[in-house]
């Protein structure tokens, strides 16, 4: 892997940018940072953050600072990762001290309280555009266990409630299971 | 020792978190509410309002917001390092091991089934913020009656920009943002 420390600049000025903007879950700024760093700056290929996004939701902490941990660390080392997390903790640390010590004009805004509301809309658009790509990419595969298990797991989260932790580790068990059958295969081949 | 009771508060919040910002939220009360007595209830429930107002991740938002109150700057500082510490240790070691192996073939197959769940998780959370921008509600009690169009048409205008111009994630988000407040103050102002 090479490093390379040309990059920390706009590395630190991305996740800056990401994080002062996402309002929700983390699922959230992981879609942001899929647009970012795979469609507009071309650092990642689609399926390695899709493999980033795995990891950082089976390991315990915040997902963003999870993924600009694994993100900066394969653009420049752990200097990377260092300056990726203190990217993605300024905004929301500087913006939470100073509404702290406003905190009751803040809560009683109306301005405030409807930009808040009709960024949602904004912020629903944006992890639209970057589902339909991913999506009709799994499509492209052809792989209808991979069809299968992508409506099967959005079913679960979205209509059952299912938390994210289980469906991660469900679907690598269903994966280990995948290898064994085709190491069994190549095993009766040769 | 305050700070340092907040440092270790926060290390197991950030280490017990497993799956996302919500799950912090009941970790974060355990530890300063419950065990150390640090904030009454109603303190609380003012953090997580604040701490889903606002842009960032919820657990920075909450350790830097606990931090804020009992110990000023010192005490955001001790809280965000507290809460990221662990993150970043096992974070580094699953990078470090993923980017060694992620050519070798077996493992390329085991993680080529976690991409389709990946995007299920993503479109979940997507589909869920939707729901929660035009009907203020989630979707077993969205009704057409409080259907917003105001959102409803920045939605599709926002996903018409983005698939058709490419445009940044950034630039939608704010500028849809500023629309709509716009719109809100025309209507309100013409009402």
């Amino acid at each position: 892997m090479k490093k390379d420390y040309s990059k920390l600049w706009t590395l630190f000025k991305s996740m800056f940018m990401l994080s002062a903007c996402t309002f929700g879950g983390g699922f959230v700024i992981v879609s942001l940072m899929k647009k970012k760093f795979v469609e507009e700056l071309q650092w990642l290929e689609e399926d390695e953050m899709l493999d980033v996004t795995a990891i950082t939701q089976s390991s315990p902490g915040p997902l963003p600072v999870n993924a600009s941990v694994i993100i900066g660390y394969r653009m420049a080392g752990v200097v990377g990762s260092l300056t990726a997390i203190l990217g993605t903790i300024l905004p929301p640390m500087i913006i939470i001290s100073i509404i702290s010590l406003f905190y009751e004009q803040f809560r009683t805004n109306t301005y405030i309280a409807i930009a808040l509301q009709v960024m949602r809309a904004g912020v629903a658009a944006v992890i639209f555009d970057v589902v339909i790509n991913l999506a009709s990419n799994v499509l492209k595969t052809k792989r209808v266990l991979y069809i299968v298990m992508m409506i099967v797991a959005f079913i679960a989260t979205y209509l059952l409630g299912v938390s994210a932790m289980i469906i991660i580790f469900v679907c690598l068990g269903i994966g280990l299971l995948d290898l064994f059958i085709t190491m069994q295969k190549k095993r009766k081949a040769v | 020792m305050l700070l340092l009771k907040l440092f270790f508060a926060f290390i197991q919040v950030g280490l017990f978190s497993v799956g996302g910002g919500y799950a912090a939220i009941p970790l974060i009360q355990e530890q300063i509410v419950n065990i150390y007595g640090l904030m009454t209830m109603e303190e609380f429930s003012d953090l997580i309002t604040v701490a889903e107002m606002t842009p960032g991740p919820i657990s920075i938002n909450s350790a830097t917001f606990v931090g804020m109150r009992l110990a000023g700057i010192p005490g955001v500082l001790i809280c965000s390092i507290g809460c990221i510490i662990p993150s970043f240790c096992i974070c580094l070691t699953l990078a470090h091991f993923y980017y060694k192996y992620r050519t070798v073939s077996g493992v390329q197959v085991v993680l080529g089934s976690l991409r389709p769940a990946v995007v299920a998780l993503i479109g979940s959370a997507g589909a869920s913020i939707l729901m929660l921008g035009l009907f203020q509600s989630d979707i077993f009690s969205a009704t057409l009656s409080n259907l917003r169009i105001v959102e409803l048409v920045i939605f599709l205008a926002a996903l018409f920009i983005l698939r058709k111009y490419k445009a940044s994630a950034i630039s939608i988000i704010l500028g849809s943002g500023v629309v709509g407040t716009l719109i809100y103050v025309i209507l309100g102002a013409a009402a």
